[in-house]
């Protein structure tokens, strides 16, 4: 009798009038989409994109060439050459990373003992060509003069968590 | 002397401005139907849909054309080539076609003919070909089992289909779509034939390959059903007629159902736009459901199809034809 009645019951729709209403529920909820070129999520200041060689205020690069960074990176992207610059200070000559290979654990930004390579905010970095994305040291201080001010408010505000 | 509208060539001009008076902005209806399904279906997701394109997204349907318009047409080489370049053409040609006796205004059909709702209901039945069709021609066993499902879905639904028309057949008491829609002057026949009503739906949505009976696409188990093969124009062809044949159902079942034309307040006038409101619904309806409902199983597909809409839709034929003679209410006795 009770399957009768659950058959009979199942001609009414029930079911799948609760599931319309539902979705009816939903359309005239506010969207949840970020309307993504135009705008964008709020990213934390430990983010970890592309990356960046910074200066000093004066203008000085800040890399010393210690090659820790060469030395920890897991992914083994980073290749640095160096010698004594004319006034005895040392220099890199080749500071190259290669962002196919990085896996961005930011492991080379905590290993450098002077701040002077760091990821930075930016993700939108997409190339049409695999060379594009082996950045040399040029590129690499291109990008910490674009983003320096960005740069250092996250270090600032991270500082404290360090 | 006769006036030229009455000549043999006066008609045919005539004629062809009143179809492509129908056409053009049915085409254009198909264009912006897909547009708004991807908003529908995007605002019941949380999401947007498109909007980038032109204001609020309205010039998809166009970016979409011409995208589909310079892809190449790929033949597979086991295919047979005639079918399979005829098969697309089967499909939205038919459902192009079918809008010839539909009144969208009290006497504006093209064909204003005595036997429009057998048109119709033959029309759509022929539908099944083209996907028959697309599926043998492509040499593929996805398009196969599509094409396969599809034919078996299409033919059980159009049972129940049959018996839900001959019982508006017997309430309205003409095969004339006009007279059908006039006939619900007093009444408009949802409410009394209120389990139909939903039938026809629900089998309009099966006869359209439309979610949750869309197994003959199944993009989870058989890639894209009986399509897969196809690229660009043609599959074009395919997707813009399963749109133009939802517009085609959510067109009959105003005609059959909601009073067509008419107007729901008796103090407001009848006419094209109510029409037009009335198919919007309906479309809307579609929409909603495919994006509240997952794909039935087969076995449950033809189990709802012949032991339930059959028998329903038979029981109450026999108890509309019962009751309407017995109270002598038949139309035209």
């Amino acid at each position: 009798m009770n399957k009768v009645l659950r058959w009979t019951w199942s001609l009414v729709l029930w079911e799948i009038l609760c599931g319309l209403g539902i979705t009816l529920r939903y359309f005239f909820r506010p969207k949840a989409t970020i309307n993504y070129p135009f705008e964008k999520n709020p990213t934390s200041p430990r983010f970890r994109g592309e990356h960046a060689l910074r200066r000093y205020p004066n203008g000085e690069e800040r890399c010393i060439a210690c090659k820790l960074c060469e030395a920890v990176c897991p992914a083994q992207a980073i290749t640095i050459e160096a010698e004594p610059r004319e006034d005895g200070s040392r220099r890199t000559t080749r500071y190259d990373i290669d962002m196919v290979k990085c896996i961005y654990c930011g492991l080379c930004e905590e290993a450098c003992p002077v701040d002077a390579i760091v990821e930075g905010p930016n993700f939108e970095y997409a190339t049409e060509t695999r060379e594009e994305l082996l950045y040399d040291k040029q590129k690499l201080l291109d990008n910490g003069d674009r983003w320096e001010p960005e740069l250092a408010r996250r270090l600032e505000l991270d500082a404290p968590y360090r | 002397m006769m006036p030229f509208w009455d000549t043999y060539l006066g008609i045919l001009i005539l004629t062809v401005l009143k179809t492509l008076a129908l056409v053009v902005p049915l085409l254009i209806g198909v264009a912006y139907l897909t547009y708004f399904e991807r908003k529908v279906m995007g605002a019941i997701q949380l999401r947007k849909g498109p909007n980038v394109v032109g204001p609020f997204g309205l010039m998809q349907p166009f970016a979409d054309a011409l995208k589909m318009l310079t892809k190449e047409t790929i033949i597979p080489t086991g295919a047979d080539k005639v079918l399979f370049v005829l098969a697309p053409m089967i499909t939205f040609g038919l459902a192009i076609i079918a809008w010839a006796v539909i009144p969208v205004n009290n006497g504006w059909g093209i064909a204003n003919i005595n036997v429009g709702i057998l048109y119709l209901f033959a029309v759509s039945s022929l539908g099944v070909y083209g996907v028959i069709v697309a599926g043998w021609a492509s040499n593929s066993k996805y398009a196969f089992l599509g094409a396969l499902r599809s034919a078996a879905q299409m033919v059980s639904y159009e049972v129940s289909m049959g018996f839900v028309i001959v019982t508006v057949l017997i309430l309205a008491g003409s095969l004339n779509l006009n007279a059908i829609v006039l006939a619900q002057k007093h009444l408009w026949f949802a409410v009394p034939l209120f389990p139909l009503f939903i039938i026809f739906f629900i089998s309009g949505l099966a006869e359209t390959n439309r979610a949750p009976f869309d197994l003959a696409e199944g993009e989870s188990e058989i890639v894209a059903g009986f399509f897969v093969e196809y690229s660009a124009m043609s599959f074009a062809l395919f997707f813009l007629g399963e749109y133009a044949n939802m517009i085609m159902i959510s067109g009959m079942t105003t005609v059959l159902f909601l009073g067509g034309w008419l107007s729901p307040l008796p103090f407001l006038p009848g006419g094209v736009l109510w029409f037009l409101i009335k198919v919007f619904i309906c479309l809307f309806v579609f929409v909603w459901v495919r994006a509240t409902l997952p794909r039935y199983r087969y076995d449950q597909l033809m189990a709802l199809g012949w032991k339930v809409f059959l028998p329903i839709s038979l029981v109450y034929l026999v108890a509309v034809a019962g009751v309407v003679e017995y109270f002598g209410w038949l139309p035209h006795a």
